[in-house]
């Protein structure tokens, strides 16, 4: 893929980044971070494509831990974020539910 | 359709997922769903890669995708709920640290004979990396109180600790080979993290790790443009802008810039924060929005009503925001003061004439008891009559008055005008209180903006 088409994507993932997070209610900053936090966990993927060509023990070595790193923020962030916005759901309210 | 082509589609459809997860993160009761979303969407995108022609050597994945699960799902499932915070700032990191490793083995597997369009975004996701896997340690060792603060960066270290990594790059791109320059980029941006963060203290921590959080979602993309990835450009992109976004919202509901945060110093207030004539601390603002999610995920709400309800003839949208709590199980009550207001039964007055009950007028012997159990304190233009300094500054000219005991009930909400003091020109602790908040303006715009807020919800 060329260069150009790469910048175009950026620049409009990076529109709709903005637009997407517009206004958020303080009490959920955090679980958003934390959500945000899990997704950029996506560069395990680089690892993965990575560590079949490479060569030598070094470059193995840095790229299972560079795996090692993204699946724990891949696998955390989800889970944690996870229990955070259950604290949302933890008073049962049976009026809400018809 | 080649296999290139479904590993695209897939991509694509990961991307859905992430925008409608992000999407749902806005509000309480989507977010759970939402934060699920996005996941499923990481499954697709992962599971898509490993499709990939020449993704392989399974038993190294096999080992770096163990120990990341073996690391990473006992620390999420026991982190305590307090420590939120610093497990968000610790998985930050090792991300920004998995972007930095990648960048040098991209350097070291070209033997650092690359096309400049592949070497500028991998030195770029070199420093930023860097920078949040560092910066994120500090912030966790910080916040985990490991590490005191106290220290304090002088503008010129960082200032050259920001030079060096930039001008080795600037090196490296025009033409250098060598792997040693290389690594000194990451570990020169690595004390830029360290000595950037290490003298930011306490409440501004959050700020930080946001920032570092977008830090990391940046180096993701610019690894994504050196590895022809669109999945790492779009997610990594997305999060480099919606944490940029979210990082200046939390600022901002902390009555700070992100420049403040960086460059004020250790825990001072800033020039921006509302300090009380009288120096009593810092207050914290809050929204209606937020009010309301604090509101209905309430058991128990004591409304404590002042003469600045009654300024504002705010009885009935008060009323109004109760009789919508009490449709979703929230028990409401009110606690009259014998002086609130400018004269006695004020308040029961322009209450009974909104149409609240009067079983859920309580006179202050009855309710100061209840504050323990309640969750939230909504103060309604009331100052003097829940100053706790009454109860405990014997200098202070109120020392002696009986008052509400709001200080005791888990959070209180101020709506305030402004931040002056009350009739008897005191300054109230109550507002510099750390589970207190202050929603400023008209009284009775507030709580129909908050009840239309619930009513949202």
């Amino acid at each position: 893929m060329d260069l150009l088409t790469e910048l175009a994507i950026l620049v409009l993932a990076a529109f709709v980044g903005f637009e997407v997070i517009s206004k958020v209610p303080n009490t959920l900053h955090t679980p958003l971070m934390s959500g945000t936090n899990a997704i950029h966990g996506i560069v395990v993927i680089a690892g993965l494509l990575l560590i079949g060509p490479a060569e030598g023990f070094l470059n193995e070595l840095l790229l299972v831990i560079a795996i090692a790193f993204g699946t724990i923020n891949v696998v955390g962030g989800f889970l944690v974020t996870d229990r955070m916005l259950g604290m949302f759901k933890a008073k049962k309210r049976p009026e809400l539910e018809e | 359709m080649s296999r290139q082509d479904v590993i695209d589609l897939l991509y694509i459809v990961a991307f859905v997922f992430f925008i409608t997860g992000l999407r749902m993160l806005r509000g309480p009761r989507t977010a759970v769903r939402g934060n699920q979303i996005a996941a499923v969407g990481m499954a697709v995108a992962v599971g898509a890669t490993l499709l990939q022609p020449g993704v392989g050597d399974w038993l190294l994945i096999a080992v770096g995708v163990g120990i990341g699960v073996a690391v990473g799902v006992p620390a999420a499932r026991s982190v305590k709920m307090t420590a939120m915070p610093q497990m968000v700032a610790l998985f930050n990191g090792v991300g920004g640290g998995a972007v930095a490793l990648i960048s040098i083995v991209e350097f070291r597997g070209a033997g650092g004979d690359l096309p400049s369009e592949e070497l500028i975004p991998i030195l770029f996701a070199a420093i930023i990396g860097s920078i949040s896997f560092w910066g994120s340690n500090i912030a966790f060792l910080k916040l985990q109180e490991l590490m005191k603060g106290g220290i304090k960066t002088p503008k010129w270290v960082t200032a050259l600790l920001a030079a060096i990594p930039v001008a080795l790059a600037v090196v490296i791109a025009a033409g250098s080979e060598s792997e040693l320059l290389f690594w000194l980029i990451l570990l020169s941006a690595g004390a830029l993290g360290v000595f950037a963060v290490v003298p930011i203290g306490g409440a501004d921590m959050p700020v930080v790790i946001s920032t570092l959080n977008a830090f990391t979602g940046l180096s993701a993309a610019a690894a994504g443009v050196a590895l022809d990835n669109t999945a790492l450009i779009v997610a990594g992109m997305l999060v480099g802008a919606s944490g940029t976004i979210l990082t200046k919202q939390m600022a901002e509901a902390m009555n700070r810039s992100i420049a403040n945060v960086f460059f004020a110093g250790v825990g001072t207030g800033g020039a921006a924060a509302l300090v009380a004539p009288g120096g009593g601390g810092t207050a914290r603002s809050t929204s209606a929005a937020d009010v309301a999610i604090q509101l209905s995920y309430a058991r128990l709400v004591v409304v404590v009503p002042g003469y600045g309800m009654a300024v504002a003839q705010a009885q009935r949208a008060v009323a109004d925001l109760a009789e919508e709590l009490e449709k979703r199980g929230v028990e409401v009550l009110y606690a009259i003061h014998p002086v609130a207001g400018r004269m006695p039964g004020h308040m029961n007055v322009l209450l009974a004439e909104a149409d609240v009950p009067y079983d859920k007028l309580k006179e202050m012997d009855d309710i100061n008891g209840e504050f323990a159990r309640t969750d939230v304190s909504l103060v309604i233009g009331a100052n003097d009559v829940t100053n706790p300094a009454a109860r405990s500054v014997r200098e202070s000219p109120i020392y002696g008055m009986p008052i509400l005991d709001v200080d005791k009930s888990g959070s209180v909400i101020v709506l305030k005008r402004s931040m002056n003091s009350g009739f008897a020109g005191i300054d109230n602790p109550l507002f510099y209180d750390a589970k207190t908040a202050m929603l400023f303006g008209d009284a009775k715009s507030s709580v129909s903006d908050i009840l239309s807020e619930v009513q949202a919800l």
